[in-house]
């Protein structure tokens, strides 16, 4: 960055206030914890599912109870990994225009992926 | 800001402790679990294409590098659902003492090498069901 004429204060008050910071941590944590029982849900039935062939896929997606935990699953947990890089992305890359395009980026794909996800269990169920 | 000050810690000199190595390994989990969920995502959509696409997904998950990667994937998850907890009762403000810290630490190992283990003896079950 270019030397500028300002006090330290007053450069760091321009890198803008902390008060988004405690909501982003405590996403992170309500996300983890909704994670922990569909984690252990989801990892059971894929394993049964993949040892299985289509029929078992689309019997079991067809359920109402799985769709909906499925697409729970997609949900936060496309969330909770959008915070947690960047989170990453924010502790190790210095440059401010690469950390905020990659940030977004980040952003950007977990959504797409997310609904990517949610359109490919809605058009099993319809 | 770029400042010519050292860093700390000094990775090239800092020794690893049970602690730094899990917080380290934690993160690292994560972005592996985050190509993970590229892959649950891989998965629903094949299954959305059709019997073709669905079953060409498995077969690359039954070859070697497919069962690799899910083996990582596996202990990925179940290191970072087991370390979370870790984390979720330190941000409760328990176990925050130096025994506990480690006591718990080794738990987290044992844990996600145990669930790791127990999911591929039951998918090792379900395969010898099938032949």
């Amino acid at each position: 960055m270019k030397p500028v004429k300002q006090t330290p204060l007053a450069s760091a008050r321009g890198l803008g206030s902390a008060r988004t910071g405690s909501r982003h941590w405590w996403l992170q944590r309500v996300s983890a914890l909704a994670l922990a029982p569909l984690t252990i849900w989801f990892v059971v039935s894929f394993t049964v599912l993949i040892h299985n062939n289509y029929q078992a896929y689309s019997q079991w997606i067809a359920s109402p109870l799985n769709a909906v935990l499925t697409i729970t699953l997609v949900i936060i947990l496309f969330f909770h990994m959008s915070l947690g890089l960047q989170v990453i992305i924010e502790d190790y890359l210095h440059t401010n225009r690469i950390k905020l395009l990659s940030v977004v980026a980040v952003q950007f794909a977990c959504f797409v992926f997310a609904i990517a996800g949610i359109v490919s269990i809605l058009q099993m169920i319809t | 800001m770029t400042h010519d000050r050292p860093l700390s810690p000094n990775i090239q000199i800092y020794r690893p402790q049970l602690t730094s190595v899990l917080s380290v390994t934690h993160r690292l989990t994560g972005v592996a679990l985050s190509f993970g969920s590229l892959l649950i995502v891989a998965w629903l959509i094949a299954g959305a294409a059709g019997p073709t696409a669905y079953h060409e997904l498995l077969g690359f998950m039954r070859s070697w590098i497919g069962l690799f990667l899910l083996f990582v994937w596996t202990f990925s998850i179940f290191f970072h659902l087991c370390n979370g907890l870790r984390h979720l009762f330190w941000d409760a403000g328990l176990g925050f003492d130096l025994r506990t810290i480690y006591a718990s630490g080794w738990s987290v190992i044992a844990a996600s090498g145990i669930l790791t283990v127990s999911l591929w003896m039951v998918g090792l079950l379900l395969t010898a069901g099938k032949s």
